[in-house]
């Protein structure tokens, strides 16, 4: 049997508030295998975003540890966690963050700035990346020129283009209408289904999160239960 | 190695945020960089005795000031000094041509006084000329031009100055030729010091200064101490300096130029850097969500740090070189018409190297507190304030 992708061990994260100190994650284990699809679901306070970031190493834990495809990434410097980022995993944000002075090609175009691939080779992987998502024809729009769902797509598009690890999305439907929300639905479970792309979402939406493979359900910065 | 330019999108989209912001931003830095440059023009203009002064060459001046005149005996003693090469006399005259709004700067010399001058340059057959006629003049460039004179016309000075003992108004010279000074000064109009000499009625055979040339560079102090001990004691004391130490303290009778420059200069630089960095930390206040993706993606601190700065540098760049350009313009529009009073206005090159450096000391000055904030930015708590 395979080595899970993500493996978590005792995780725990507090912050402080002034004196106090406020736990989100405790104790917390969880592994994920590689083709996987994840929910993380639970109520506001349950410490699914703060869980996603850990994973992402946007943030780092207070205790336990993260290993991801084998590497411990909680005990990575600051560079050395940018780096790992760059190469390893793709965010999917819910207010999509696109820089609105860059066209769509461009903000696609971000992640591979870090790479020593050529300019054509950057624009060719972007418009490709682009094109998988449904906007070939929409390369040169700048945010603003595009629906919600385009954008989103042009996020995805940008978690995509460097052929991460791990896609990471935090509510990535929140801010979409229902039919919006089910196209971007319908291109994770295609990058999931057809791609083999290892999914990790954070969503309030259970029509949203029954479209995952398995749900895990936190509270109180606990695992409280897993469906499948 | 990377790619440098394949940042620009990045800049790029930096400055395409607040476009009218960014243009009153660059706009005053433009009016800083341009008053840079004039300065420094109006101070070239001011100094550029100094520049081209020579090493070997002494001016010996009246002790007391240097409009006071001496004996012209003074000349055959101060040649007789050893390591002197050779000496000549350079005395104001002045004077002006149709009106007194139109002043001369014309000097009465001996006829070997551009010996000791091997930089300008005069056709040896004017030169000739003019050396052989008490009552010809050298001329410059600018002069000539200015009152559409030629070689060989006869030209009416006239001096409230010098009255002359045959009651005249006028001094008549013609013009036997045009010296040519590289960065020297084109307006000024050599006479011969007998012809002024010889008429006027007041400082008779008084001399203004003497220009000395000496043998050995190295010797300079020496000689000009030995010339001030031949006239200590006297009537007329001397004073001694290297060429340089004159045209400097002449300059400086328009004021410590420099400390002029210094003030006016520090404090527009001043002004900018606050401007500027208040541009830049709006700037990245704004684009916090920005910044704090681009940290998401992998851009490593350095980089955000870099991305930062690298937009305020190219602000300042920017506006910095189109000031200088409005600057080195300007002098070229203006130089015809300042000619009378500021010769050789120009932007010096040193001013254009010195304005580039500043242009960057001030980018990165303006930029660094917010590229550390930007670079200190924590992914997480900045995204959750967006």
């Amino acid at each position: 049997m395979d080595a899970p992708l993500v493996r978590i061990r005792k995780l725990g994260k507090e912050y402080r508030r002034g004196d106090e100190s406020v736990p989100v994650l405790q104790g917390l284990d969880l592994e994920i295998r590689r083709g996987d699809y994840v929910a993380l679901m639970g109520p506001s306070g349950s410490g699914k975003s703060t869980l996603l970031n850990l994973i992402g190493g946007l943030d780092r834990p207070t205790s336990g540890s993260i290993e991801v495809d084998g590497r411990r990434i909680d005990a990575m410097s600051s560079n050395e966690l940018a780096a790992w980022r760059a190469r390893s995993v793709g965010f999917v944000f819910q207010m999509y963050n696109l820089l609105p002075v860059l066209t769509a090609e461009q903000n696609v175009e971000l992640p591979l700035l870090l790479t020593d691939l050529s300019r054509d080779e950057r624009l060719r992987r972007a418009r490709a990346a682009l094109t998988l998502v449904g906007l070939g024809e929409r390369t040169k729009h700048r945010p603003r020129e595009l629906s919600g769902g385009q954008e989103q797509r042009v996020g995805i598009a940008r978690a995509i283009v460097t052929d991460p690890l791990l896609l990471l999305c935090d509510e990535p439907t929140g801010d979409l209408d229902r039919k919006a929300g089910d196209a971007v639905l319908d291109l994770f479970d295609a990058l999931n289904r057809e791609a083999g792309r290892t999914i990790v979402m954070v969503t309030h939406d259970p029509h949203a999160a029954e479209r995952a493979k398995r749900l895990v359900h936190l509270e109180k910065g606990v695992l409280i239960g897993e469906t499948t | 190695m990377q790619n440098p330019l394949k940042w620009l999108p990045l800049l790029k989209a930096g400055f395409a945020r607040h476009r009218v912001r960014l243009a009153f931003t660059i706009a005053s830095i433009v009016v800083a960089f341009l008053l840079f440059g004039l300065l420094f023009a109006v101070r070239a203009a001011l100094t550029s005795g100094v520049e081209i002064a020579g090493r070997d060459r002494l001016i010996a001046t009246h002790k007391v000031s240097i409009i006071q005149g001496f004996p012209s005996s003074y000349l055959a003693r101060i040649r007789q000094i050893g390591d002197v090469r050779d000496a000549a006399s350079l005395s104001w005259f002045g004077g002006f041509y149709q009106n007194p709004r139109q002043q001369l700067a014309a000097f009465a010399v001996d006829e070997n006084y551009f010996d000791l001058y091997p930089d300008i340059a005069i056709p040896r057959a004017q030169l000739e000329d003019w050396q052989s006629d008490r009552s010809a003049a050298i001329v410059g460039p600018a002069v000539l031009t200015r009152y559409g004179w030629k070689v060989g016309d006869t030209v009416p000075l006239q001096s409230y100055i010098w009255p002359r003992s045959d009651g005249r108004k006028e001094w008549p010279v013609r013009i036997a030729g045009v010296y040519a000074q590289p960065n020297g000064d084109p307006n000024s109009i050599y006479l011969h010091f007998k012809f002024m000499n010889e008429p006027r009625t007041i400082a008779k055979d008084e001399i203004g200064w003497v220009i000395v040339r000496v043998r050995d560079p190295g010797r300079a102090a020496a000689v000009a101490a030995e010339i001030d001990a031949t006239f200590a004691n006297s009537r007329d004391e001397t004073k001694t300096s290297s060429e340089k130490a004159v045209a400097q303290s002449f300059a400086n009778q328009v004021g410590d130029i420099g400390a002029i420059l210094t003030f006016v200069v520090s404090a527009v630089f001043f002004a900018m850097l606050l401007v500027t960095a208040n541009t830049m930390a709006q700037s990245v206040r704004e684009r916090t969500a920005e910044l704090a993706v681009l940290k998401t993606l992998g851009f490593r601190d350095g980089a955000v740090l870099a991305l930062v700065l690298g937009e305020s540098v190219a602000i300042t760049v920017t506006g910095g070189l189109l000031g200088l350009l409005l600057a080195v313009g300007a002098t070229r529009a203006l130089a015809a018409a300042l000619a009378q009073f500021l010769p050789a206005f120009s932007v010096p090159a040193a001013a254009l190297w010195q304005g580039g450096a500043f242009m960057v000391a001030l980018g990165v000055a303006a930029g660094l507190w917010p590229a550390v904030a930007a670079m200190r930015l924590e992914i997480v708590a900045a995204l959750r304030r967006a």
